[in-house]
């Protein structure tokens, strides 16, 4: 059902972008004015959420430990699983940013059927696959630089190089683009085949992996199926960004798809889980070191309570204390 | 009031001057309003196919020719409006084309496209003293 | 034989028990209400410890009533409570808006492992309060409602957070597994504060934090209550080892000051854990002393709400004080430590009065302790023996074979992991580890953590024990493992019951009875009784202690 939901909203999504160039002539509307609009919302909303994270404070010093801690000389501690300073701290967020490192620790538990044991095995899937999805759609951003900047950047020459290496076919096919096929595929696959995540799955989990395919999609055959004008396609994005935009009724009407899909996609980023992307890194669990019993943490809002002091619970034990010869403030 | 504030705007402002790449880096180098000027032949009214076609498709064309030559030993195309031409990078398309630099190199640059026809070919233009 | 009830361990039949359903209903999460079947929930706070704590809505009550009696205004006091945590707690905003339910969490849960409930599952349990953060603190939900994974809040959704905040440990495997670190933990925390709120809150819990507010201790031992239980102690030890203890009682200017969690003064086998700390500071003629007002190390606070942790907290550092001991040395324990090592100082410090602690033995600056003052009395030991500052037979326990179960928080609070496995190396020859992702950052839960371990909630502690128990009878069967160390109260409470249910022939131990055994001690007559007041020579047998 949920997924029904969200595949149907993302058919929607690429008819009314079909629609509105084939039919309605919305060239400015698709080409210039929504994507203003979710860029807007993109860079606002994001800074807004992270600021909105950025006003609360963090009370107290809570992460995670993975790995042994610092304590005696002659026990050697574990630096990037269990950071005692900043430097380690650093070392821990850059592996769990750039390397995925909890989801790397990821094991399969089983109960073996009719009996009481349980079997754990290594699942390194999911790590994978999410490692192949986020690195091949951070190769293919990089790449599309060459329609929005003027030169095209080296790094993207460098990528695209990498990337076609093969130089298979005309324009080259490139390994990205099917890879993140292949990852997206498969992370919609498991959320479907397995019954505990296909539980706990949302439509807004499968929407953007719906509006994902469908960007990789459109994007595959736009490059080698139906092509068009790629000089057009620069021209309207340089004129987007120079705001200066121009309607360009020539180009394909698939690449508007892309297009919208995409557009789509960048407004909606701020208001759902996508922002994993900026939450990552301000995680307490992972970016605080555990130092806390050699550095004191402060709490901003610390406030004082009402507690059972000494001389109250004296008062009430006084009598018993004194018979059993325990010493007391009071005699 | 924001907490750990400085951190946290360093990472944003970071974050976004490289999102935002796209909108300053062109501006940056002067070149927000280039468009290519691919240098047309003078005098020839129109190409093997159509200019739309050839927008978009000369790379499948030229694939097709090469194996044409190449495979089947063909050297002769016929046009969609039934014009003959000789099946010839250096002759036919740089016979009008003549200079790769004006022409081809105009569009590719500015889309980073990289084909691979000079890896085998000789730009004539060059050769003939005229190219870059 | 009289019928089994649902709060006993035979009440359950294992073969049934592990008939588990993974699949999940058929129905969706959010409509599936919840059943309160015995032995899956506890009992509500009495209505007289709630007005001793002056706690919100004191009342008599039961899950099972169709009215759960909440005050009128229910709905605003939850988002109102909802909206103070969120701009008090960064975790809480991160939590609720990061996750991508990707189920990495999923089977990581022992509860789900031996239950199947997929509310059970961390990433559910979560969703339970995402979905109502979302309805009413985003604009996506607000726009998208179910699309979003946005729900209305009823009255039903407080009864499942009551009964699934009540079915976590607060043990945080979840979250080592988790790409954003998302801590359920810190998720159960908050919703157990806004439960708390109206009321809702288990006996389990709310008593011993209020006998713990009024006596200085969970169990509500009074002062001349606790020195007749040390002095028992020490006549036990007397028996054992022929050595007289006098121990120290609120001493003032003693050096160190002892605070453990009081189950050690109560149930075995926590007293012989208790009976070892003793041994081991009268032989290394330790200058310290018990407290009968700071008498409990734990703290059920925790599994209430943070000020409740600050409140009980704060008689520890306020004990220091007014003895003037130099630094605080605590004793074994789980969740005490959670609280030492990533609440205390930050709650009731700094502790500029006290000392950077010193080991009076060996001159070991205890760095790492150098804000809070306070040291982990397996650490302190660990440098004794490193410095061959106690006399150790091993060769005592050889009757023992020896496995470790880290304590979910000093394993994921801390970080403690070689420190107890060089002291039980030290006291003992067959020691043999549990599979490893059962161990370390990776261990499991007894079950029976964060207030839960009560018996009428036997079936769900049996549940949960599942995972930890498989290991533990992995190890028995492999290696003759009869002995299953560890540093929690709790655990050596709970463990028993999984030991006797899943792994049966299996002892829990505190490292300190093990220590104590293995101790020789100046002036000792020959063992012939280990701290269980058991014979020696022969093989001890396999039943219940």
């Amino acid at each position: 059902m949920n997924v029904l939901v969200s595949f149907i909203i993302v058919i929607f999504l690429v008819l009314l972008a079909i629609v509105g160039v084939q039919l309605g002539g919305l060239y400015i509307l698709f080409g210039a004015v929504l994507p203003y609009v979710a860029i807007a919302l993109f860079l606002g909303g994001l800074t807004y959420r992270v600021v909105s994270w950025a006003r609360a404070p963090v009370p107290f010093r809570i992460p995670t430990t993975c790995g042994q801690q610092k304590s005696l000389p002659w026990i050697k501690s574990s630096r990037l699983d269990n950071p005692h300073d900043g430097v380690g701290v650093l070392g821990r967020m850059a592996l769990e940013v750039l390397l995925f490192r909890s989801l790397f620790r990821n094991s399969r538990t089983e109960l073996k059927e009719g009996s009481n044991k349980v079997v754990f095995g290594p699942d390194k899937w999911l790590w994978m696959g999410a490692l192949l999805f986020h690195y091949s759609f951070l190769v293919i951003f990089v790449r599309h630089m060459r329609f929005f900047s003027e030169h095209v950047p080296s790094l993207t020459l460098l990528l695209q190089g990498l990337d076609g290496f093969f130089q298979v076919g005309v324009p080259v096919v490139y390994m990205t683009s099917f890879m993140f096929l292949v990852a997206v595929t498969y992370l919609f696959a498991r959320r479907i085949i397995s019954p505990m995540v296909r539980y706990i799955s949302l439509p807004a989990d499968y929407f953007p992996l719906f509006l994902l395919l469908g960007i990789g999609t459109t994007g595959v055959l736009l490059r080698h199926i139906f092509k068009t004008d790629v000089v057009g396609v620069k021209e309207l994005g340089m004129g987007l960004l120079s705001f200066s935009p121009v309607a360009s009724p020539d180009l394909h009407y698939l690449f508007y798809v892309h297009l919208f899909l995409v557009t789509v996609l960048i407004a909606y980023f701020p208001f759902s889980k996508l922002v994993h992307m900026a939450g990552v890194f301000l995680s307490p669990t992972r970016n605080l070191a555990n130092n806390n019993r050699e550095r004191r943490h402060v709490n901003p809002w610390d406030y004082p309570v009402k507690v059972h002091t000494y001389q109250e619970y004296e008062e009430e034990f006084r009598d018993k204390m004194i018979k059993v010869g325990i010493p007391v403030e009071k005699e | 009031m924001m907490y750990d504030g400085s951190k946290i705007l360093l990472g944003l402002v970071i974050f976004l001057i490289a999102v935002t790449f796209p909108f300053w880096f062109s501006w940056v180098n002067e070149k927000s309003g280039f468009v290519p000027e691919p240098k047309l032949p003078e005098g020839e009214e129109s190409c093997v196919e159509s200019a739309e076609y050839m927008k978009a498709l000369h790379m499948d064309l030229l694939n097709q020719w090469r194996n044409a030559v190449v495979r089947d030993g063909r050297r002769v195309y016929v046009s969609s409006s039934g014009n003959r031409y000789e099946i010839s990078l250096t002759g036919t398309c740089l016979g009008c084309h003549s200079n790769k630099a004006e022409f081809c190199d105009q569009c590719h640059d500015y889309v980073g496209a990289n084909p691979f026809c000079w890896d085998c070919h000789v730009d004539t233009s060059v050769s003939r003293g005229e190219g870059k | 034989m009289a019928e089994r009830k649902p709060d006993e361990m035979g009440y359950y039949d294992q073969e049934e028990l592990v008939q588990i359903d993974y699949d999940p209903p058929r129905s969706g999460w959010m409509d599936t209400p919840v059943d309160f079947r015995p032995g899956s929930w506890i009992y509500p706070g009495k209505p007289r410890h709630l007005e001793y704590l002056g706690l919100a809505n004191p009342r008599q009550w039961s899950p099972t009533d169709d009215d759960w009696q909440l005050p009128p205004n229910w709905k605003e006091i939850i988002f109102e409570g909802m909206r103070e945590r969120l701009d008090k707690y960064r975790t809480f905003k991160i939590f609720m808006d990061c996750c991508v339910r990707c189920g990495a969490c999923a089977d990581k849960c022992h509860f789900f492992i031996g239950g199947g409930d997929p509310k059970n599952m961390p990433v559910l349990r979560a969703e339970l309060l995402r979905s109502v953060y979302r309805r009413d603190f985003t604009t996506a939900g607000k726009l998208l409602g179910r699309f979003a994974g946005a729900r209305e809040l009823t009255e039903d959704v407080i009864k499942e957070w009551f009964y699934y905040f009540f079915q976590c440990t607060e043990c945080r495997r979840c979250s080592v597994f988790c790409p954003y670190g998302i801590d359920t933990a810190e998720i159960t925390m908050m919703g157990r504060e806004l439960l708390n709120l109206l009321g809702l809150n288990v006996n389990w819990v709310i008593e011993p934090v209020a006998n713990c507010f009024r006596t200085g201790n969970h169990l509500g031992i009074q002062p001349h209550g606790l020195k007749d239980t040390l002095e028992f102690f020490a006549d036990d030890i007397e028996e054992i080892t022929g050595i007289r203890i006098d121990p120290p009682i609120n001493k003032k200017g003693a050096e160190i000051l002892f605070v453990t969690p009081s189950g050690d003064f109560l149930a075995d086998p926590g007293t012989f854990t208790c009976m070892g700390y003793m041994m081991m500071f009268h032989e290394l003629g330790i200058d310290y002393t018990w407290s009968t007002y700071a008498s409990e190390g734990g703290n059920f606070g925790l599994f209430t709400s943070h000020e409740m942790i600050k409140r009980l907290n704060a008689k520890i550092y306020a004990e220091a004080k007014r003895l003037g001991v130099k630094w605080i040395l605590g004793g074994e324990c789980g969740h005490m430590w959670r609280v030492v090592q990533q609440y205390m100082d930050t709650m009731n410090g700094p502790a500029d009065f006290l000392e950077v602690p010193v080991s009076p033995l060996t001159g070991t600056v205890f760095e790492n302790a150098s804000s809070t003052k306070m040291v982990h009395i397996i650490e302190f030991v660990a440098d004794a023996i490193r410095n061959g500052k106690l006399k150790l037979d091993p060769s005592r326990n050889d009757h023992l074979s020896v496995t470790f179960h880290d304590s979910c928080n000093p394993a994921r609070a801390m970080g403690f992991f070689e420190e107890p496995r060089y002291v039980i190396n030290s006291v003992c020859r067959n020691f043999h580890e549990m599979p490893e992702n059962t161990i370390r950052e990776q261990t499991f839960c007894c079950g029976g953590g964060a207030g839960l371990g009560t018996d009428e909630n036997m079936e769900m502690r049996l549940r949960g024990g599942l995972p930890r128990g498989n290991a533990v009878r992995f190890v028995q069967e492999k290696y003759g493992v009869n002995q299953l160390a560890c540093i929690c109260a709790i655990d050596r409470a709970t463990l028993t019951t999984v030991c006797d249910y899943w792994a049966p022939g299996v002892q829990v131990t505190g490292i300190h009875e093990l220590l104590a055994n293995a101790m020789v001690m100046k002036g000792e007559t020959e063992r012939t009784l280990n701290l269980r007041l058991e014979p020696l020579k022969e093989e001890p047998e396999g039943d219940d202690v």
